[in-house]
């Protein structure tokens, strides 16, 4: 790796750490960027010479913190007399800081970064793509690519979302257990959204799937920092193992190819060895939640070595223990794959037609619906039921799956 | 003499490498492994998993407590280790200049070695 490359990667794992002190320092966004900013010119310009220094972090929001304060002065010359409370400031910048840095502040620090990004009137891709601006520091260019949308259009909609945040204030006093234990899961929620953007690309586009690489990234960071929480080991288990079969989830030709379908030996070892790992400190705990438990059912894929070695039974069990504890139409429904399996169709059909109100507009239960109505020999409706699918398919690989089905009972009823 | 070369890095740093650069500096290192090998001076050797992935029993209570993450809070972690063996300290030192110039950043503490099990069995499958 060349120097440079070093130095951008420590550039960036520093950032989440190094931003959220600055944030709580000068407690303004833009302000906390800026310094960010300059203080990461000064190590491109620096550290080749000094070389890196022991705490690329410290430095960074030691740097910063002198950056932003000398803006501020020089912003403040330039228009009234210096405001004798942010210079007074300066004297014990030094001392206190590095210590500082070492203190639980950080924690929170890096949380409050985080938290700012999942405030409740942004919509999920404004949370999405602040947090890839100011924590992960991705370019707004590199933004736009992932999104699929023009770099003004995505500058305007991470512009906005920063004014809805800097409008809403930020909570800069350190949070209770309680307000931290909710603070933490609106966190998980949102980094799972960046996974899930990144994880929902319609084919292996390398932009999108660099975002499941970085809410991998937040994760584990999310964990160092809190090491005990068993849904923080969820999760990051979760992402490990979705995502360690982004190698065998695409054919050449860009189509998707089902979890049956896929080449398990392209599966990626490292991650599943990582999230079985996570996942097996997370049950110590006995503190089950939606996270462990999705991260269970995808374990129970990981370790099947064959499709027709995977544990159906569990599988079904553990989307149980996910009603009960986080009920959702969905979950219901990818309960009764399982169940389709173990105790047939005709019990999956039944358990997923009373749903067809609330998920009429969803693809995949009229896919899933076809699917279930072809083994049970009903075609008319199974046609009926994959047209209703195709007219709801959110990208042309889903279109291009039903249409296969339709093409193989077509073919059926021909051959009959 | 054997001698552990115990590998320490910002964890946020290597974590964060991408399956590409990742991928470069191994294959860098594999060069230098390989000449190891080659010259019989290369034992057990292992990357381990991020420290998120540890789990800590201290001792020092009865019964010992089992806590989450890695023994030692330290800017940079314990990522993996290489057994070698060099005739003397300036031989190591020349094996981990090796290594750090295909892998910069972070340190390699040399430790001697002073009991070596090779063991049997474990990571034979």
């Amino acid at each position: 790796m060349s120097e440079l490359a070093w130095i951008d990667a420590a550039l960036t794992g520093a950032r989440p750490q190094a931003m959220g002190a600055l944030l709580r320092y000068f407690r303004d966004l833009d302000t906390a960027e800026e310094a960010f900013q300059e203080a990461c010119l000064r190590a491109v310009r620096t550290w080749p010479q000094n070389g890196p220094p022991r705490d690329p972090t410290a430095w960074l929001v030691f740097v910063g913190r002198n950056a932003g304060v000398d803006a501020a002065r020089r912003r403040s010359r330039q228009t009234e007399l210096p405001p004798e409370e942010l210079l007074s400031d300066l004297d014990d910048v030094e001392a206190p800081m590095v210590e500082r840095l070492d203190g639980a502040n950080y924690r929170d620090d890096v949380l409050r970064l985080l938290f700012i990004c999942c405030h409740p009137d942004l919509p999920a891709t404004q949370q999405i793509a602040l947090a890839l601006r100011i924590v992960s520091g991705l370019s707004v260019k590199q933004i736009a690519r992932a999104f699929l949308v023009g770099d003004s259009a995505m500058e305007q909609r991470i512009t906005r979302a920063k004014a809805k945040v800097g409008a809403a204030g930020t909570p800069f006093e350190a949070p209770g257990p309680e307000e931290r234990a909710q603070r933490l899961a609106a966190v998980a929620a949102m980094l799972y959204l960046v996974f899930n953007e990144g994880y929902s690309a319609a084919s292996a586009e390398p932009d999108r799937a660099a975002l499941c690489d970085e809410a991998i990234r937040l994760g584990r960071l999310l964990l160092r920092l809190f090491p005990t929480e068993p849904e923080v080991m969820g999760l990051t288990a979760l992402m490990l193992l979705q995502h360690s079969r982004a190698g065998a989830r695409f054919a050449e030709d860009g189509s998707v190819v089902l979890l049956e379908e896929q080449d398990r030996s392209r599966w990626n070892d490292g991650m599943i060895a990582e999230g079985l790992a996570l996942i097996d400190k997370a049950m110590r705990h006995r503190r089950p939640g939606p996270y462990q438990i999705q991260a269970a059912i995808a374990a129970l894929h990981a370790r099947a070595e064959r499709p027709e070695e995977t544990d159906w039974a569990e599988i079904d069990q553990l989307y149980a223990a996910l009603e009960r504890l986080a009920p959702s139409p969905v979950v219901t429904l990818n309960r009764a794959v399982a169940v389709s399996k173990t105790r047939g169709p005709a019990e999956a059909l039944a358990m997923i037609e009373p749903l067809e109100t609330r998920l009429s507009g969803y693809f995949h239960f009229h896919g899933l619906r076809g699917a279930l109505l072809t083994q049970l020999g009903r075609a008319g409706e199974a046609r009926a039921a994959f047209g209703q699918a195709i007219g709801l398919a959110n990208t042309a690989a889903e279109a291009a799956h039903i249409r296969m089905h339709l093409d193989r009972l077509a073919a059926d009823s021909v051959g009959r | 003499m054997l001698y552990a070369l115990l590998c320490y890095n910002s964890e946020e740093v290597v974590c964060g490498w991408s399956q590409e650069e990742d991928d470069a500096v191994m294959a860098k290192l594999g060069v230098v492994h390989d000449r190891l090998a080659k010259a019989g001076k290369l034992g057990p050797s292992l990357r381990l998993m991020p420290t998120t992935a540890a789990t800590t029993l201290v001792k020092d209570s009865d019964p010992p407590l089992v806590i989450d993450g890695p023994y030692a809070e330290t800017k940079e972690q314990l990522l993996g280790f290489y057994v070698i063996d060099c005739e003397d300290l300036e031989e190591a030192l020349g094996v981990a200049r090796d290594l750090a110039k295909a892998n910069p950043g972070g340190a390699y503490e040399i430790r001697p070695v002073r009991l070596f099990l090779p063991g049997v069995g474990a990571g034979s499958e």
